[in-house]
């Protein structure tokens, strides 16, 4: 029996089986960045362990870090010190860390595909659970906690039992407007938040080979919240594409040697998986969530559903809370949702194609009156690229705020930028949980298409409506 | 680690599904840099309403938690079981986990219980009905044990080894250095490093 891609690259990092039927394996790449790690210093201090390969860990500033006046120190003095211990503990064990204000800085997961680190059949490792979306290059990549950092420091391997496989086949052909954003919504408000849980998905078919990197990353980005490890494409011409001449990807003969390495990583026809799902990528729209996970999403010609759609109770129950919580009647059109805050970023929608989309629906047009529009690259590079391209400019014609400095910004509301409570946003972010962009605070989820025409129209639009 | 065997304590009915780290502790509180200070945190928005399980007389000093599906699911922040473990909570039971959470608890000594819903559904009658009805997490025999139903439970052996003796992971793996050193020698030397 042949062997999915996600079997391959796992079985090419074991360092030892463990009789009891888990795996040591080792680990490529160790992502950092400033929350949930202070602790995992202090564990290898306290044990007197030192970093074993500091060349294969980076660090950036991004969840903490604020998007303007970035001069000034960090106001909450909590995430002050979070972000000074994460520049001395770097500096201590040798690890190289970006820092708010260098060029490579930016969102963990922004950095490491545009610095060429994220490749083909590598093992990914972040205290962070978006680190799925290096998945789209074919790398084996999953978030982990504060404990598992520390172990991975140590040994820089992972003792872990062998994750299922999930098969995504997304077949036809995306309609015009429609995003790897809608895609990957649609697809949790079929399986729900628990339909990949212990799986990696690998996502085939026509519709994915059709995406480009980016909207890969973003289709990976939020296989967790499917509950999935993690999120694979297998390496094709457009991953080739993307790598080729970044910063120490192999070259002249080297590159054709990685390349033949490369392309032999695909699932093989017999590979079982353990689970398989079909989506007809031709019959989607652009989907919105209503409530407080991200299943909970319709498409936007839809309506706000009632309890009693829901046949499982647990569904029916959550439901309820959700509207309540998001202060939604049941029945009302998702258009006819107002909203006061519009956010494009965070590591889900912050690439420069996401900007691109973003300019390309406010050329012209002025944000509608009363509502703020926040934009926030996901990296500094994406940042100076955006401005080459003279985006800022459309950004400011329109009115919408486009900050000086990238990072997670308003998805997390880990820094100045957050939502007050009562405040309704449609954010181009992962998670819609309560409070997630600040206490008391509703979010909607959608497509950077999707965002921008709901700050002209000032409630939730999609382009076409315009 | 602090070894976990058997423990009987009060539980808190939480009956909820889809509880996601940001619930269980608020990413406003993840900016401190220790493991210990999060008790308060818990459930931080969910605290200020006076209906709310954890501030029922009756199930204060709870020691094991019970919720419904999908506990732990999002963010991989580990705050979510510092916070719970600081409040007093030595287990949890729920019939399904978010994953990162899951491993998280496991490494630090929370004992994260699996069982059908329809345990969970019992267990939350019992101490609803009475809240001193005390509830028996034992890992030695994988039993959950609650006014006289038992429940069985499964659990990794390699986990359930280093749980009952508060063995340390890293200590572990390091005795295998000898294969990490020989597994580093065939890596591809194409592979990226990041100085
Ligand atoms: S952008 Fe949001 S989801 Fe992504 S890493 Fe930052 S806080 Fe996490």
């Amino acid at each position: 029996m042949g062997s999915t891609l996600a079997q391959k690259v796992w079985d090419s990092h074991v360092v030892h089986r463990v009789a009891t039927g888990s795996d040591l394996i080792y680990v490529d790449l160790h992502l950092l960045h400033e929350v949930n790690t202070p602790q995992a210093f202090d564990g290898l201090r306290a044990a007197g362990r030192g970093v074993r390969r500091p060349d294969l860990t980076l660090g950036t500033e991004d969840h903490n870090t604020p998007t303007i006046g970035i001069d000034r120190p960090i106001r909450d003095l909590d995430g002050r010190r979070q972000s000074e211990l994460m520049r001395r503990n770097c500096a201590e064990f040798g690890i190289p860390l970006h820092r708010l204000g260098d060029p490579g800085q930016g969102i963990v997961h922004v950095i490491g595909p545009e610095q060429g680190l994220s490749r083909p059949g590598m093992t990914i490792v972040c205290c962070d659970s978006h680190t799925t979306t290096h998945g789209a290059f074919g790398a084996l990549a999953f978030g982990i906690g504060a404990s598992q950092v520390e172990h991975v420091l140590a040994t820089q391997t992972l003792q872990l039992r062998r994750f299922k496989d999930l098969d995504i086949t997304v077949t036809g052909r995306l309609p015009d407007g429609v995003t790897a954003k809608d895609l990957v919504l649609a697809l949790i408000a079929t399986i729900g938040t628990a339909g990949g849980q212990g799986h990696v998905i690998e996502y085939r078919g026509a519709a994915v080979a059709d995406l480009s990197m980016e909207s890969r990353m973003t289709l990976c980005n939020m296989s967790v919240e499917a509950g999935a490890r993690a999120g694979m494409v297998a390496p094709d011409a457009t991953t080739l594409a993307y790598l080729r001449g970044r910063p120490g990807v192999p070259q002249g003969a080297a590159w054709d040697a990685a390349v033949r390495g490369w392309t032999a990583l695909r699932s093989d026809p017999d590979a079982r998986f353990d689970t398989s799902v079909v989506i007809d990528g031709a019959a989607l729209h652009p989907y919105v969530s209503w409530g407080t996970n991200p299943a909970q999403s319709v498409p936007i010609g839809g309506r706000v559903p009632a309890p009693a759609d829901f046949a499982d109770p647990e569904e029916s129950a959550a439901a309820r809370r959700a509207l309540d919580y998001m202060a939604l009647q049941p029945g009302t059109p998702m258009r006819d949702v107002p909203i006061d805050t519009v956010f494009v970023g965070s590591c889900t929608n912050s690439r420069i194609e996401d900007l691109r989309a973003t300019a390309d629906v406010l050329r012209g047009r002025r944000v509608a009156d009363g509502l703020h529009m926040m934009i926030v690259a996901g990296s500094a590079a994406v940042r100076r690229q955006a401005v080459a391209e003279g985006l800022d400019r459309v950004f400011a014609e329109a009115g919408a705020d486009f900050r000086a400095a990238a990072g997670c910004s308003m998805c997390a509301a880990l820094n100045e930028d957050r939502l007050q409570p009562g405040q309704r946003a449609a954010s181009t972010t992962n998670r819609n949980f309560e409070g997630r962009q600040g206490k008391g605070a509703r979010t909607h989820i959608v497509s950077p298409p999707v965002a921008a025409a709901t700050a002209i129209a000032g409630r939730l639009a999609a382009p076409a409506d315009l | 680690m602090r070894p976990f065997t058997v423990h009987t304590g009060t539980a808190a009915p939480l009956r909820r599904s889809n509880v996601d780290t940001d619930q269980i502790i608020p990413a406003r509180f993840c900016v401190r840099s220790t493991r210990s200070g999060h008790a308060d945190s818990l459930f931080a928005d969910w605290r200020d309403d006076p209906g709310f399980v954890l501030n029922r007389p009756g199930h204060r000093g709870a020691t094991v938690l019970v919720a419904g599906n999908d506990f732990g699911i999002g963010s991989s922040r580990e705050y979510a079981v510092w916070a719970l473990q600081d409040y007093g909570f030595r287990a949890v039971i729920a019939p399904r986990y978010g994953d990162i959470f899951r491993e998280n608890s496991l490494l630090n000594g929370l004992l994260t219980v699996t069982v059908p819903i329809e345990a969970v559904e019992e267990i939350w009658a019992a101490v609803e009905a009475d809240p001193a009805e005390p509830v028996t997490v034992d890992l030695e025999r994988l039993q959950v044990r609650c006014a006289g139903n038992v429940t069985a439970f499964d659990l990794d052996p390699d986990v359930r080894e280093r749980l009952l003796h508060g063995l340390d992971a890293i200590a572990m793996t390091l005795r295998e250095e000898e294969l990490i050193v020989r597994y580093e020698a065939s890596r591809h030397p194409a592979l990226p490093t990041t100085r």
